[in-house]
C-alpha cells in the first residue's frame, strides 16, 4: 500500500485493511503499528473493549476473532486482514441481550464493569470451545480474565447458567 | 406512614447493568471531542535527585507531535501547598507534577508528550532523553524504622492511638499466658482494572468539562480550580463510570493535573491515560511493621494488649491510618498500650486501600488471638467470646448495634467449624493438609454530610440527584430503590443522576459511607417532596385528603391515598395542578447526629472463616471455602451487597496469599509493576465464598439504618486464611503474603 501523499505526515506508511467488525465490513487504512485494541477504541470509537494492561495479562481487551477469544492488545490490526471480529457491542441482537450478557446482569457477575466486556467475550468464546464442563474447568479456563472487584463466584455462576441452558437445548434437539 | 417497601431489601439487579454488559458505559478515557489530542506521560527513571536536562528535540520532530511539557515550560500554577490539598490529602506538601527539577520518587512524571494521535504520542514519548543528577535514596522501611516519629499533624478523620490505660507492661509480666510476634504485609497496589485516566474537553472561553477517574467528582473539581486558579463555574467534572478504584481514586492524581494543564495551554481537548506500570507510581497500601503482645489469664481473659506499628510514608506527606486502635477497642482488656509511628521512604505517598488501617492492624491482632487461643487451649471462637465487649473500650461508648455473636455462630455453622481439629497438621486428604481458621472483622460505620435532590413530575417520574459516585458499589441501584419506594414507583420510573460535580454536594466515595449518607439524603429529599405534594393535595378544592397528615397517607400507583380508606386519594398530577406547579422538587442534607455521637459509636462487624488445603510437597495453598458472616445493619440490596462482600473477600485472599509489590532497594523502584508479576487473585484462585448477613436493626447509625459494606469484607479475611494455614500445616506465618516458599 503506497503512502497517501496528501494525508497528514503521521499517516505515512499506512496499510489497507479489510476487516469485518460486528458484522459490518470495514475498509480501513491503518498504520502497521496500530494494535487491534487501539483501532477499536481510538479509531473506531468502539470503547466497549477495554484496555487494562496492554500486555495480555488481564483479559479486559478480549474480543472474538473468527469465533475464538483473543487478547486484542496483543494483535496488530494489519495482521487480521479479512478477519471477522466480534466485540461486546456486537453480541446483543436487535436490542436483545446475548444470553451471556443477561446472565451476567442476573448474577451480578461484575461490580465496576470494566473487565466485564472481556469476561463476557471470553465466556462466549469458552462456550464455543466446548472444553469446560465443571465449575473448576470454568475457573481454570476463565483465569485469563482478571476481575479486581472479585466477582468470580458470580461469573462462574453466570457461565454455568448459560452452559446449562445450551446443554438442555442440544439435548432437546 | 411510609409506603410499603417494595424495592428496598430486595435483590434487584443493577440498573446500570445493561450499560456495563453491552459496552455502552463510558469510562474516563472513553469520551471524545473534535480534535482530541493524546497525552502520554513520561515517568522518571531514578528514585531521588534532579533532572539536569531534558532532550525533547527528537520527540518534537516527530510529525504529529504538538508539544512536550516539562518543568521547564509548564504553565504557572498555584504557589501555596494549601492550594494543592485535595479533600482527603494527609498533612504535608502535596506532590506537584512538573513543578521543578526535583525527583522525589521513582516513576514520578517528568514530562507529558502531546500528539495528534495515540500511537504518535506513545512513540514520541519513547524518544525523550533525560539526564539526571542522582542522589542517595532509601526505600527500605526496615532501614528507616530507627527514624520513626509520631506525626506532628494528625490526618483529619484518623484518630491517633488512645492514651494507654492500666499498665500493659506490668500486667503482661504478671499474666500466665503470653503471645508476642512481629507481623508485616507487603506493599500492595490497588490495581483497579481501569487505569487512571482523564479526558479534558475544551469547551472554549477557558471552560472545561472533565471526565476523571476519581471517587468524587467535586474533589477533582475543587483541586483543578484551586491549582489552576479557575472559576468554579468554568470547571465541571464527571465520573459516570469508574472502573474500580478501592481508594486509588480518592485523591486527584497527576494525570488529571497534566491533562488540564495541557488543555489550558493548547486550548484544545486532550486525553491522558496511564499505563499499567504507571499505576504503580502513586497510591499504595503502605508496608507496615507491627508487634503485637497479648497476655491472658488461664481462663483466656485478656490481661494485657500491646500493639505497635511503624508505617511507611513518603518524604513529603504524613499519610496516616488507624492501624492499632482496633486492638484497644475490639476486646475487653484493662491494660492496653498502643503506638503508631511513621517512617519516611523515597516513594510516592501511600493511600487508602480498601479498609485502610483495619486491614493492616486487625490482621496482626487476629493472628495473635489465634496464637493465644492455642496457648490457652481454647477454641478460637470461645476465646473471642470470653473477651467480647459491648462497648468501644477505647472511648467507653456503647455500640449503636453489634450482632457479632450471631456472626460467630452463623459463620461457624456454615463453615462446619466442628470439623476443625484443634491439633495443627492433623487433618489431611490425599496429598493436601486441611485446615480451618477464623478471625473477627471490624470497620467503622460512617455517616458523612451529603446533600441530595429529588424531583417528581406529574407523569409519576422521579429524578434523584447527588454528586456521589458509583465505583462499582451499586450506588445507582440503591438510590433508585430508595427513590422508588418513596413514591411507590417501578425502578424504571426513577432516574438517578450522580457522578457530576454540578449536583448537590457529596463527599468522595470512600470509607463505606456512601449508601448510608447519600441514601439517607435521597430519602430525606423524597420525604420533603412527599410533604410538599401532600400540602398541594390538601389544598385541592374539597380535597379527599383535606385533613390527612403525612403519617396517614401512602404514595403509590401515582396517587396519594388515605391509608385506612383507599377510596380517598388524590393523584400526583392533580396535587401538582392544585398547587399550580409542574413538578415538586426538594433538596435535603443528611449529616451525623452530634447527640448520638456523644454516647455511641457505630461499627460494622464480621466473622470470617476459611478452609484451606495445602499441598504438603509444593506448599501451594488453596482457600477452598470462605464464609463471611456480616452484621451491617440494614441491607438495601442483598444482591449488590453480597457482591461487595465477595469482592472484599477476594481482595483479602489476595492479601493473604498473592499480593506483594516488590521493591528493588538498589534502584528504589518497584520491580513487578504489571499484572503478570503482581498477582491479583484470578478465577482459579477463588473457590467457594459464602456470604451471610445476620439480622441487625440499628436506628441510630444513619437515618436509613445502613452501615455500609465496601470495606468489611476484607477485614479479617487475611487473618482467617493465615490461621487456617497454621491449622493445616503447623506453620505460623506472620508475614504476608503466604507464598509457598514460606511453607516449605
Amino acid at each position: 500500500m503506497p503512502t497517501d501523499p496528501d494525508g497528514p505526515p503521521r499517516s505515512a506508511g499506512k496499510l489497507a485493511l479489510t476487516i469485518t467488525i460486528n458484522g459490518e465490513v470495514r475498509h480501513l487504512s491503518v498504520a502497521p503499528t496500530t494494535v487491534l485494541l487501539d483501532l477499536l477504541r481510538e479509531h473506531l470509537g468502539l470503547t466497549g473493549t477495554k484496555k487494562g494492561c496492554d500486555h495480555g495479562q488481564c483479559g479486559a481487551c478480549t474480543v472474538l476473532i473468527d469465533g475464538r477469544r483473543v487478547n486484542s492488545c496483543l494483535v496488530l490490526a494489519v495482521m487480521k486482514d479479512g478477519a471477522e471480529v466480534t466485540t461486546i457491542e456486537g453480541l446483543a441482537t436487535n436490542g436483545r441481550l446475548h444470553p451471556m450478557q443477561q446472565a451476567f446482569v442476573e448474577h451480578d457477575a461484575f461490580q465496576c464493569g470494566y473487565c466485564t466486556p472481556g469476561q463476557i467475550c471470553s465466556a462466549v468464546g469458552l462456550l464455543g470451545e466446548g472444553r469446560a464442563r465443571t465449575p473448576d474447568e470454568i475457573r481454570e479456563l476463565m483465569s485469563g480474565n482478571i476481575c479486581r472487584c472479585g466477582a468470580y463466584v458470580n461469573i462462574v455462576a453466570a457461565i454455568e447458567q448459560v452452559m446449562g441452558a445450551e446443554d438442555s437445548r442440544s439435548a432437546a434437539a | 406512614m411510609p409506603s410499603a417497601e417494595h424495592h428496598i431489601g430486595a435483590p434487584r439487579s443493577r440498573i446500570d447493568g445493561p450499560a456495563k454488559v453491552t459496552g455502552a458505559a463510558r469510562y474516563a478515557a472513553e469520551h471524545t471531542a473534535p480534535d482530541l489530542a493524546y497525552g502520554i506521560v513520561v515517568s522518571g527513571a531514578i528514585a531521588r535527585g534532579r533532572i539536569r536536562s531534558v532532550y525533547a528535540a527528537a520527540a518534537l520532530a516527530v510529525p504529529g507531535v504538538i508539544q512536550v511539557f516539562t518543568h521547564e515550560n509548564r504553565r504557572r500554577t498555584a504557589w501555596l501547598d494549601y492550594s494543592y490539598k485535595d479533600d482527603v490529602a494527609p498533612p504535608g506538601a502535596p506532590f506537584r507534577p512538573l513543578y521543578d527539577a526535583e525527583i522525589h520518587y521513582s516513576g514520578q512524571p517528568v514530562a507529558l508528550v502531546v500528539a495528534e494521535d495515540y500511537e504518535t504520542a506513545a512513540y514520541a514519548a519513547s524518544l525523550l532523553a533525560i539526564d539526571y543528577e542522582v542522589a542517595e535514596h532509601e526505600t527500605d522501611l526496615e532501614a528507616q524504622r530507627a527514624y520513626a516519629y509520631v506525626p506532628s499533624k494528625k490526618r483529619s478523620g484518623i484518630p491517633p492511638p488512645p492514651s494507654p490505660r492500666g499498665d500493659a507492661e506490668k500486667a503482661f509480666g504478671e499474666a500466665p499466658l503470653h503471645v508476642e510476634g512481629d507481623y508485616s504485609h507487603a506493599i500492595e497496589h490497588h490495581n483497579p482494572m481501569e487505569p487512571h485516566a482523564s479526558t479534558v474537553i475544551w469547551e472554549g472561553d477557558g471552560k472545561l468539562t472533565v471526565h476523571d477517574k476519581i471517587q468524587g467528582s467535586q474533589n477533582s473539581q475543587r483541586y483543578i480550580t484551586s491549582v489552576f486558579g479557575l472559576k468554579a463555574d468554568d470547571v465541571r467534572v464527571m465520573n459516570a463510570y469508574v472502573g474500580g478504584a478501592f481508594g486509588s481514586g480518592l485523591r486527584p492524581h497527576y494525570q488529571l493535573f497534566l491533562a488540564v494543564m495541557a488543555a489550558l495551554e493548547l486550548e484544545r481537548s486532550i486525553k491522558v491515560v496511564l499505563t499499567r506500570d504507571q499505576m504503580f507510581t502513586f497510591s499504595y497500601r503502605p508496608h507496615t511493621l507491627q508487634t503485637v503482645r497479648l497476655a491472658a489469664d488461664r481462663s483466656g481473659a485478656l490481661r494485657s494488649i500491646r500493639h505497635d506499628a511503624v508505617a511507611g510514608t513518603s518524604r513529603y506527606e504524613d499519610y496516616q491510618e488507624n492501624v492499632v486502635n482496633w486492638s484497644g477497642m475490639m476486646y475487653h482488656c484493662d491494660n492496653v498500650a498502643l503506638t503508631y509511628t511513621l517512617a519516611q521512604i523515597d516513594t510516592a505517598t501511600p493511600a487508602d486501600m480498601r479498609a485502610p488501617g483495619a486491614t493492616t492492624g486487625v490482621f496482626a491482632l487476629e493472628i495473635a488471638m489465634d496464637e493465644l487461643a492455642e496457648r490457652a487451649a481454647m477454641d478460637p471462637i470461645a476465646l473471642r467470646l470470653r473477651n467480647y465487649s459491648d462497648e468501644d473500650e477505647n472511648q467507653g461508648k456503647a455500640y449503636t448495634s453489634k450482632e457479632l455473636r450471631e456472626c460467630y455462630r452463623v459463620g461457624a455453622e456454615r463453615i462446619g467449624w466442628s470439623r476443625r481439629s484443634s491439633v495443627p497438621r492433623s487433618t489431611r486428604e490425599g496429598r493436601e493438609l486441611v485446615g480451618f481458621g477464623m478471625a473477627t472483622g471490624c470497620w467503622e460505620a460512617y455517616l458523612q454530610k451529603t446533600a441530595a435532590r429529588a424531583t417528581l413530575t406529574p407523569d409519576g417520574k422521579l429524578e434523584v440527584a447527588t454528586a456521589s459516585s458509583d465505583i462499582g458499589t451499586g450506588t445507582y441501584t440503591i438510590l433508585a430503590q430508595i427513590g422508588a419506594d418513596g413514591f411507590g414507583l417501578d425502578l424504571a420510573d426513577v432516574s438517578v443522576r450522580i457522578a457530576d460535580s454540578t449536583l448537590p454536594t457529596a463527599p468522595v466515595q470512600g470509607g463505606s459511607w456512601t449508601a448510608a449518607s447519600s441514601g439517607s439524603a435521597v430519602q430525606a429529599a423524597c420525604q420533603a417532596v412527599r410533604e410538599t405534594l401532600l400540602g398541594h393535595a390538601r389544598g385541592l378544592h374539597r380535597s379527599p385528603l383535606a385533613n390527612a397528615g403525612i403519617e396517614q397517607v401512602e404514595f403509590r400507583d401515582g396517587r396519594i391515598t388515605f391509608a385506612s380508606d383507599p377510596a380517598r386519594f388524590v393523584t400526583f398530577a392533580d396535587a401538582m395542578r392544585a398547587g399550580g406547579v409542574d413538578k415538586v422538587e426538594a433538596e435535603a442534607t443528611a449529616a451525623p447526629s452530634v447527640v448520638t455521637a456523644l454516647r455511641y459509636v457505630s461499627y460494622t462487624h464480621a466473622a470470617v472463616f476459611a478452609e484451606v488445603r495445602v499441598d504438603e510437597e509444593l506448599g501451594i495453598v488453596r482457600a477452598v471455602r470462605i464464609v463471611s458472616a456480616v452484621a451491617a445493619g440494614r441491607i438495601l440490596n442483598p444482591k449488590t451487597a453480597r457482591s461487595q462482600i465477595l469482592g472484599g473477600g477476594v481482595m483479602g485472599l489476595g492479601m493473604a496469599l498473592h499480593e506483594e509489590t516488590m521493591m528493588d532497594h538498589n534502584l528504589g523502584r518497584f520491580m513487578n509493576h504489571n499484572l503478570g508479576e503482581y498477582h491479583v487473585p484470578a478465577n482459579a484462585d477463588v473457590h467457594d465464598i459464602d456470604v451471610v448477613f445476620v439480622e441487625e436493626h440499628d436506628d441510630k447509625v444513619s437515618p436509613i439504618g445502613v452501615k455500609g459494606l465496601g470495606e468489611i469484607g476484607i477485614v479479617g479475611t487475611a487473618a482467617a486464611i493465615a490461621n487456617a494455614v497454621y491449622n493445616a500445616t503447623g506453620k505460623r506465618i506472620r508475614d504476608l503474603p503466604i507464598t509457598l516458599d514460606k511453607l516449605l
